[in-house]
């Protein structure tokens, strides 16, 4: 099967440096928020960055939970969340305090409630990978490659074996998900030069297509 | 383990890129894009790009040149510059700023910081404080490149930002623009002692040392400077430079 990526656009956020730095792989690339395009898609991109509750209502009005679902669960297509676009994938946010979609059982949580006062909220800046699980998708990653990070809300209480890394700001928050084809990241690869740019060739070329 | 941003500020004056001191005199210092592929090449933590001219102007930072950015930059950045609408933040975040900087629009109309907030997210919107000190020493907040000033307390007006759901602040000092005199640290101190949200610190910067002494006081979550990374020593002959991964390592 060919290979094809998808970048589900829903709205929120900037898809531009996500496209050109997938694009490099000579694979075709779209952006859609068309049904008929995601299901053409081998490896999807869930971005996104802004409100939970607003995010789910954009995916609501694009008509994209049902086509999203069955393709994740029924098809298992590879899918990549990032930012906004992972806690998307977790069953309720605290932002809007509204359901997701429920690929991950665990929470998003509002990081400033669940730490001290003196940790600046958003988490904003560079920080470091703690691995819990080996996936191919971070293959070369070491304990001090530094990825970029900009969130107020954070992952907590996924199943030990879905945790791909976490991460400590105040708290240790799960900084990446993993359940086979289905990977949600916390910080942005697209954002974090060669580390970044590694960990997405590794879902392009290494995360297995399921036919 | 997280450790704060090092950010380049680079001036946008038409297509070019200048740098001032105390917000005048710009001095022409290059392209941008060739600053931003240098910036690249150095791995820069974010970069930092305002429009001076833009507020004044009543216009917007160009879109055109933000998608040029966005289609170069392998880092985040920041853009601000006369930004006034929420279509004008859509369209910026669209061609690949990862936030929006708002000035003097949150000094004119401080509800639309609530209203970017609650459309974009906390984390996408960044305001910018320009602060100037009166001769008696006393801070003033200005805005539209310092050309006019408001009657707000300072510490207030961060304090009202960060309820109206800014995700950073950049506390900019007008009088150490370009100066190499430090960082004002006595009002960095005092502003993120008072506040719970990130605060970025620019304007005086006089080298990497100054950020790994002034961290161990003001642990900010962003150090800016402009003439620091574009110029070469004190007599300001331009040299894009950026402090290497190891390098950036050992400050914190």
């Amino acid at each position: 099967m060919n290979r094809k990526i998808v970048i589900v656009d829903y709205g929120m956020g900037n898809l531009h440096s996500l496209k050109r730095i997938v694009s490099s792989h000579n694979i075709p690339v779209t952006i859609s928020n068309k049904a008929s395009e995601l299901l053409t898609a081998t490896h999807l991109i869930l971005p996104g960055v802004g409100h939970f509750g607003q995010a789910m209502e954009q995916l609501k009005r694009n008509e994209l939970i049902e086509v999203l679902n069955y393709l994740a669960l029924e098809e298992k297509r590879s899918i990549l969340g990032i930012c906004l676009g992972m806690q998307l994938m977790t069953s309720f946010s605290e932002e809007g305090d509204c359901e997701g979609l429920g690929w991950f059982k665990c929470k998003t949580i509002n990081l400033q409630a669940y730490t001290e006062p003196s940790i600046k909220i958003p988490h904003l800046g560079w920080n470091t990978l703690t691995v819990k699980n080996d996936h191919k998708i971070l293959a070369d990653i070491s304990a001090s490659d530094e990825m970029y990070f900009v969130h107020g809300f954070g992952v907590v209480e996924a199943m030990e074996e879905e945790v791909l890394c976490t991460t400590s700001y105040g708290i240790e928050f799960v900084s990446g998900l993993c359940r086979n084809h289905l990977i949600g990241l916390q910080f942005h690869p697209e954002k974090s030069h060669g580390n970044g740019q590694g960990i997405l060739s590794n879902f392009i070329n290494s995360c297995i297509v399921h036919e | 383990m997280y450790r704060p941003r090092i950010i380049p500020c680079l001036l946008l004056q038409g297509q070019g890129l200048v740098k001032t001191i105390k917000f005048s005199s710009p001095t022409y210092i290059g392209d941008p894009m060739h600053a931003v592929h240098l910036f690249n090449e150095y791995k820069a933590d974010e970069l930092l790009l305002l429009d001076i001219n833009a507020s004044i102007e009543n216009r917007c930072i160009s879109i055109d040149l933000v998608r040029e950015i966005g289609e170069e930059a392998n880092m985040p950045f920041s853009v601000g510059g006369g930004i006034s609408t929420i279509d004008q933040i859509q369209q910026l975040i669209e061609v690949g700023a990862e936030r929006v900087v708002l000035g003097s629009i949150a000094a004119v109309n401080p509800a639309f910081v609530r209203e970017a907030s609650q459309r974009f997210g906390r984390s996408t919107i960044v305001v910018c404080i320009d602060v100037k000190r009166t001769f008696l020493g006393k801070q003033k907040l200005v805005y539209q490149n310092a050309k006019k000033t408001a009657n707000t307390d300072i510490f207030q007006f961060a304090k009202q930002m960060e309820a109206y759901g800014a995700g950073e602040l950049l506390i900019q000092s007008v009088d150490r623009d370009g100066t190499f005199m430090g960082l004002d640290q006595e009002l960095l101190f005092e502003i993120t002692r008072q506040l719970s949200i990130p605060i970025t610190g620019i304007g005086g910067l006089s080298s990497t040392d100054e950020i790994k002494q002034a961290h161990h006081t003001l642990n900010l979550n962003g150090y800016g400077a402009g003439s620091l990374f574009v110029f070469q020593g004190k007599n300001r002959g331009v040299l894009i430079n950026y402090p290497s991964s190891e390098e950036l390592k050992l400050l914190f």
